[in-house]
């Protein structure tokens, strides 16, 4: 049997029929074609999946896309606005918050419910707030600096001109 | 990883739930946070016909005074209690027990009611209901909390009984969780809660055994006046744990030494 499941996902509605058992994150990535979102263990571990529902962070691997029904979802997808990058994204790349890149998008929107719960979180307080996410490349010296500056940007200082990018470009 | 296909309905209220687990008989599983029946599903280590997601009950989701009692909603999230100030105030263990559940994702998700009705030994609330004496409420009856975990993921709750609300005493005396991990998100390798109550001591240990331990013979030698390094060394006794990839039985029963020597040192300092 079939259920229909009708999410606003960045800001855009959508509306499908699934199966109960579809995890959200597959309905993300395969139905909605928001392949930012990461599968990286697929044991409710390493938070790559993580994406806002409400505001909230979790692990998308960890709903069914049925919970979803009526919710209003973030992913990374929705982050950037008119083609420049969210101050979050912008620090990852300032500070080089990655090597792989592979758990990034899962970091960014960790790192964005932290910062909406708290603005100005102390570094233990960002370690702390990250421990839902792994990087297996084990830059986690950088992503903190990257949490550090995007705290600092968002907290009036303005993004400084001449850093907008594309979000598909290399960083290179 | 995909779940074996399950039938679903959302409950919007208990009398509902209690109804559709009845239809679906006793593969049906209650759907709160999701977060240990999901993993199992993934893994197929789970396979329930079907799932009564319970989510859409809002009266599910409280923290009230009572008296001298602290009645926690079953549907009550990590994060809502971890940051209650009603709980920090009347029960400040269970709110820093909140906050070593998993992490905030989890903590977003995860429900006091499902923690105690799935009842894994490495859980950490039922460490506190077990030596709090607290009263796990469903929808049929009131289970004093030393009768209501039986066994590994085995409670005293029947197919179509569903938790309510978890009751607790009042008690902001000096307490403290210690809990063991390789990783801040990990299950508790073994954990050990302390709270002075009532002029005593109560002990607990987290994932020592098939169900939380209360550690009576602690409690006694500190009152009859041991130091904790003392007393704690009673912390293993009569235990049997279970080895696991991350710990031999010998060390499970050497950690619930150490760390009760610990909660109940810096207990003491809170």
């Amino acid at each position: 049997m079939k259920h229909k499941v009708a999410t606003t996902v960045n800001g855009r509605r959508y509306e499908h029929e699934v199966e109960a058992r579809l995890l959200l994150v597959h309905h993300l990535r395969d139905n909605l074609g928001l392949t930012g979102t990461h599968i990286g263990c697929d044991t409710s571990q390493c938070g790559a999946c993580t994406i806002l529902v409400d505001g909230n962070a979790v692990k998308s691997c960890t709903l069914f896309a049925v919970q979803a029904e009526g919710r209003s979802l973030t992913t990374i997808e929705g982050m950037a606005k008119d083609g420049e990058l969210h101050p979050i994204q912008q620090a990852f790349w300032d500070e080089h918050g990655l090597q792989c890149g592979y758990c990034t998008p899962g970091f960014i929107m960790a790192a964005s419910y932290l910062l909406s719960q708290n603005p100005n979180p102390t570094e233990d307080e960002i370690r702390k707030g990250l421990e839902g996410n792994l990087c297996r490349c084990t830059g986690y010296v950088n992503i903190v600096k990257a949490v550090q500056t995007a705290a600092r940007t968002m907290g009036g200082a303005q993004v400084p001109a001449g850093k907008k990018a594309a979000m598909t470009t290399g960083g290179e | 990883m995909i779940p074996a296909a399950f039938e679903y309905a959302r409950a919007s209220s208990v009398e509902e739930a209690s109804k559709l687990l009845n239809k679906y008989g006793e593969d049906a599983k209650v759907l709160a946070g999701g977060h240990s029946l999901i993993p199992l599903m993934r893994l197929r280590l789970a396979q329930p016909t079907a799932l009564v997601d319970i989510n859409g009950i809002k009266e599910l989701d409280h923290i009230k005074e009572d008296g001298n009692k602290l009645r926690i909603g079953a549907l009550t999230r990590h994060v809502t209690i971890q940051s209650s100030s009603v709980v920090k105030g009347k029960l400040p263990l269970l709110a820093e027990v909140a906050g070593e559940v998993g992490d905030n994702q989890v903590r977003n998700m995860g429900t006091m009611g499902g923690v105690i009705a799935h009842a894994d030994a490495a859980g950490d609330y039922p460490t506190l209901a077990l030596m709090l004496d607290a009263d796990i409420v469903t929808n049929q009856r009131t289970i004093p909390a030393h009768d209501f975990f039986k066994d590994l993921f085995t409670t005293a709750l029947g197919p179509d009984e569903i938790v309510t609300e978890v009751v607790f005493p009042v008690a902001n005396g000096p307490h403290k969780y210690v809990k063991f991990r390789r990783r801040l998100f990990d299950w508790a390798i073994v954990g050990v809660a302390a709270q002075k109550m009532n002029g005593g001591w109560r002990i607990g240990l987290t994932n020592v055994g098939v169900t939380p331990v209360r550690a009576n013979a602690v409690e006694e030698a500190l009152k009859k006046g041991a130091k904790p390094e003392e007393a704690a060394e009673h912390a293993s006794d009569g235990l049997d744990p279970a080895g696991d990839l991350r710990a031999s039985p010998e060390y499970k029963k050497h950690l619930a030494r150490v760390l009760t020597k610990r909660a109940i040192q810096q207990a003491q300092g809170t």
